[in-house]
């Protein structure tokens, strides 16, 4: 009964504020150059799904970023399983992961432009880049809090290193995986999309700069509401699983 | 620790092999060598403009700062203390923290145009999440036992949450704030490299426009080092908060 009542109250709040911000753009108090109605984004962006214009961008930003997270979870997952293993270089590179992500990576992307062309293999390159130190972070970890019980059963079936890291320990530090497949996509999105504002032929990001750039609000703030959708519904996803997993470990 | 030092310096080394060995493999106009690349991070140290550049960026990540830990603090105390308000705001804010807020940039540009408080609003809305969330668990996870302690001896409600509440959460506290600040230094160097006329990250734009890769990896190792002194600063004054905690 209370958690309803949250759920109410937190509901009428988001209703509230989007009911607020409509009635302001319609009166005016905010004019149309800074931002159109939240309903008139809304059919922006159904129109511009139904004309099917931006089908092409959608895919492409779409394909590249699957991509560079495909490669960010792999490479972490990998490089992470490694240092693990080497305590002693793992202490000495930590104070640069910690850093890592203070510094724009995208700064390279003009470098990435020049080593690998203006296209879709420069985007992918620094979506992986700047995803794959949080999903190493994780993945340490993650191994760090895997029960020395299980390890110690893991040895008792003679498993060798790679059949215990991928059926013992890896399924063990599942949460913390998640949490860093969590992160990997965030970064890799923020990556890909600033590279496509900055430097791009196409994709979602090159049309809300355009968008910006002509003034033209329903592109804009309809290609920004599906972005924030899509990423809302892939960490809504991510996150649920995360908390799956987290209460199935906290049983054992 | 003899053996710290000694690895500390084998990754620097290693780094810098690497460093050269990329640049002689993809040639010296995409990777410029270490050796050009710290001279001319030096040299940079030494203009006039450089200084010019990092005080405005200095003055927005300071503003910044101020603001996002201000009403981090603020907002992450009441939500804390007010059980149903933040049960209210959690997902609320969970979802905000983590969008891309990249994608927020060119509604703040609209909305504050091309000026020191794009870029100020730009940091502020990186860091202010962390800081509220990490302040607002840190009292709700004050232990009942202190609660109790302050409505036995009386004390007013100001007086609980200064000398018992916050005290307790503190070092939390400050994890968020650390987290925070790291988030608002690339929120206000994104901000100032899509669209700004002063400050390192337009400087970096500039030298990416006239393909100046000496200057662009001088400039990303300059803000590299400050970001790594800032955070290493931030864990050392973290570490001590956890042990008088």
């Amino acid at each position: 009964m209370h958690i309803s009542r949250t759920a109410i109250a937190r509901t009428a709040l988001i209703v509230g504020f989007f009911l607020a911000l409509e009635i302001l753009c319609r009166l005016g108090v905010i004019d149309r150059i800074t931002m159109i109605a939240p309903s008139e984004i809304v059919l922006a962006l159904w129109r511009i799904l139904a004309s099917g214009r931006f089908n092409e961008d959608i895919a492409f930003t779409i394909w590249n970023t699957a991509a560079a997270i495909g490669l960010s979870i792999a490479g972490g997952f990998f490089i992470g399983a490694l240092l693990h293993e080497v305590p002693r270089v793992r202490r000495t590179i930590e104070p640069l992961l910690s850093a890592y992500y203070a510094v724009p990576i995208f700064v390279f992307y003009p470098l990435l432009v020049v080593a690998f062309g203006i296209g879709r293999a420069a985007l992918i390159a620094m979506g992986a880049l700047f995803g794959v130190v949080a999903m190493v972070v994780n993945t340490m970890l993650g191994l760090d809090r895997v029960p020395r019980v299980i390890i110690k059963t893991a040895a008792i079936m003679k498993l060798g290193p790679w059949t215990s890291l991928v059926l013992v320990r890896l399924p063990a530090a599942a949460p913390h995986l998640v949490t860093g497949v969590k992160l990997a996509v965030a970064y890799s999105v923020i990556a890909i999309v600033a590279g496509e504002f900055i430097l791009a032929t196409a994709g979602m990001g090159k049309r809300i700069a355009f968008g910006y750039n002509d003034f033209d609000n329903p592109t804009m703030y309809g290609m920004l509401l599906l972005l924030l959708i899509l990423v809302m519904i892939v960490n809504g996803a991510l996150s649920a699983w995360e908390g799956r997993l987290h209460r199935r470990f906290g049983q054992q | 620790m003899k053996s710290r030092a000694v690895d500390t310096v084998v990754l620097v080394a290693g780094l810098l092999l690497a460093w050269q060995l990329l640049s002689l493999a993809v040639g010296a106009n995409i990777v410029s060598p270490p050796g050009t690349t710290i001279l001319r991070a030096v040299a940079l140290l030494q203009t006039r403009s450089f200084w010019g550049h990092a005080a405005d960026t200095g003055i927005a990540f300071g503003l910044a700062c101020a603001i996002a830990i201000a009403g981090g603090i603020l907002v992450g105390l009441w939500l804390g203390l007010r059980r149903i308000a933040g049960e209210v705001a959690d997902p609320i804010l969970g979802t905000f923290y983590s969008i891309p807020k990249i994608t927020l940039y060119p509604i703040i540009l609209l909305v504050f145009g091309l000026s020191l408080s794009a870029k100020v609003a730009f940091g502020v809305i990186h860091g202010i999440f962390p800081i509220t969330i990490f302040t607002m668990n840190a009292l709700r996870n004050v232990a009942p036992v202190y609660r109790r302690t302050a409505r036995m001896l009386r004390l007013s409600s100001v007086s609980t949450v200064s000398t018992i509440l916050v005290p307790a959460a503190l070092p939390e506290i400050f994890t968020g704030i650390r987290i925070g600040l790291a988030v608002t230094l690339l929120g206000t160097l994104i901000a100032e490299l899509f669209a700004s006329t002063s400050g390192i990250g337009f400087a970096l734009l500039r030298a990416t426009d006239i393909h100046d890769v000496v200057d662009i990896l001088a400039l990303t190792m300059l803000l590299f080092a400050f970001a790594a002194i800032v955070n290493a600063l931030l864990h050392l004054v973290e570490r001590r908060l956890q042990h008088h905690g």
